[in-house]
């Protein structure tokens, strides 16, 4: 890049020009900025991304209405304009800026219901990978299984939240189809899974997330199953696993060291 | 897939369905690419899917050709990697630049047309040529505001371009309106003098009135059908130069797939109506 360049200095002060409008305008644009139809241009680049990020986090939107969600993401889109060529992954300092954003201060489980919505969007545009069926894992001598890897799927993400009932708030705001029950205010945990090609969900314990942490370490299956008892001494593993495989979490066994 | 490209659509998630079952004459369908810059799952999926029926033309907004910097590496590289899965009937970019170091605007930015200019353009178009393996048809923005410092028209400025990098160019009849209204020039006259020959494609959409400077500006909004102004300008340009690849876009307000093929039909029927008298 040439920065004395005159194309690169008018690039430098039509972007600054883009977000901020000050009165003392490079020279280089203050003629293209006075003009009303400049306005043009800083609308389309605000609405493109704040229409990304309304689409990357619908729950968090569903939650605080569109109004405040647009005000909130102008904010985060004049700090940290996008930096990819896609607005498709637009967003993964969002989550971070509401956790810290002073109006959203009464909403403290915001933050943790847009990094559900971040998850959801890293889970749909994974890599495709296999996914195991429950008969091939059933198949399976319960020994070789304690000595095997199970590889998550690439698309399979999972948290644990544990002071906030985070899934229950995100999914009945993702779809919006929640049963207005009351929700009980305790730590869950959520699986995101990409069977058939489509994102899923399911609540996740904290013993079933810390044996997805422990697969995607790949340790074997004792040893994953080890990492959840410690978390939880009662967990049922066997519903515990099976949950898993059930879900399509897991695309390959791996045998042997 | 050897049929001849007539009308097409710009392809949205919503029409997936409709889009991959339709039967339509020379139907085919445009996307960003950017938008399928994923490593798998259902968006790459449908995209295939529709690629097993229909040829797919990759139409690029974000590479940025016109900013004083090399394309990015890795764009190029996502652009490639597309561009062998789909094998796109044609792929196109804008004479503009949305990336300016390390942020990414999502929108068609000017510049003034210069030669210091116009040499960073071509050994950009010719990068992204070269490194995607493939020729890029390159299309007139529409315009907003007035720039100082002009030292080529755009006509003059995109046949240079072509001419250095052997790329296309990919008219845009509906940018031309815009930018006309806008900026105070003869849209026809425009029409009439663009170069036939590196012509690889044709876009048509509809416009709308800024809300609060109503007539003065106008807006390439995607949000509504081609106005009975723009088809007259294209008919005028097809009886010219002759049938070519025809895409209608629309972005926002979306109708369901029908209406909007019907508009597209309506381009079919010239682009073939004049592909039988050449």
């Amino acid at each position: 890049m040439n920065a004395a360049s005159r194309l690169a200095s008018f690039q430098d002060a039509f972007a600054h020009s883009l977000f901020a409008l000050p009165p003392d305008a490079h020279p280089l644009v203050s003629g293209i900025v006075r003009q009303p139809a400049f306005a043009v241009y800083r609308n389309t680049v605000m609405k493109g991304c704040v229409d990304a990020l309304q689409a990357n986090f619908p729950a968090v939107a569903r939650l605080v209405g569109e109004d405040w969600f647009r005000a909130a993401a102008a904010e985060h889109v004049a700090h940290r304009p996008p930096t990819e060529p896609t607005l498709l992954t637009y967003g993964d300092a969002f989550p971070s800026f509401l956790s810290t954003f002073a109006p959203a201060a009464d909403l403290p489980y915001l933050a943790d219901v847009a990094r559900l919505d971040r998850l959801w969007t890293e889970a749909h545009g994974a890599a495709d990978d296999p996914v195991i069926a429950p008969r091939d894992f059933m198949a399976l001598d319960p020994e070789a299984l304690a000595g095997a890897r199970l590889q998550p799927h690439r698309a399979t993400r999972w948290a644990w939240f544990a002071d906030t009932p985070i899934y229950s708030i995100w999914s009945r705001n993702r779809d919006g189809d929640g049963d207005g029950s009351a929700i009980e205010w305790a730590g869950e945990g959520a699986l995101l899974t990409r069977p058939d090609g489509v994102v899923m969900w399911r609540p996740l314990d904290e013993a079933g997330g810390r044996f997805l942490d422990a697969c995607a370490r790949e340790l074997t299956v004792q040893r994953a199953m080890e990492a959840a008892l410690e978390v939880d001494a009662e967990a049922d593993l066997v519903a515990l696993i099976s949950n898993l495989i059930e879900a399509g979490a897991i695309s390959r066994i791996i045998q042997g060291p | 897939m050897s049929q001849v490209l007539t009308a097409g659509l710009g392809l949205k998630p919503p029409h997936y369905e409709a889009a991959r079952d339709c039967r339509a004459a020379g139907l085919w369908f445009e996307v960003h690419p950017e938008n399928y810059f994923v490593e798998g799952g259902p968006r790459r999926a449908w995209l295939s899917e529709i690629r097993t029926r229909h040829p797919v033309s990759l139409h690029g907004v974000a590479l940025s050709l016109a900013a004083d910097a090399v394309p990015d590496a890795r764009h190029l590289a996502r652009l490639r990697a597309l561009a062998d899965f789909i094998e796109p009937a044609l792929v196109s970019e804008h004479l503009a630049w949305s990336a300016w170091r390390g942020a990414y605007f999502p929108d068609l930015l000017p510049f003034p047309r210069t030669s210091e200019a116009l040499e960073r353009i071509c050994a950009n178009v010719s990068a992204a040529q070269e490194a995607i393996g493939r020729r890029i048809a390159i299309e007139n923005p529409s315009h907003y505001v007035r720039i100082d410092g002009h030292e080529w028209d755009e006509i003059g400025f995109l046949a240079e371009i072509a001419r250095r990098t052997g790329c296309g160019l990919l008219l845009d009849v509906n940018n031309v309106f815009v930018s006309a209204a806008n900026l105070g020039f003869d849209s026809r006259a425009y029409i009439d003098a663009f170069p036939a020959s590196p012509l690889m494609e044709v876009h048509l959409a509809g416009h709308s009135e800024d809300p609060n400077l109503g007539e003065r500006l106008l807006v390439d909004s995607h949000d509504a059908p081609v106005s009975e102004a723009v088809w007259a300008l294209y008919e005028r340009l097809i009886a010219r130069v002759g049938p070519r690849p025809t895409l209608i876009e629309r972005d926002d307000r979306l109708p369901d797939f029908e209406t909007l093929l019907a508009e597209r039909d309506r381009a079919h029927v010239a682009v073939a109506a004049f592909a039988r008298a050449a």
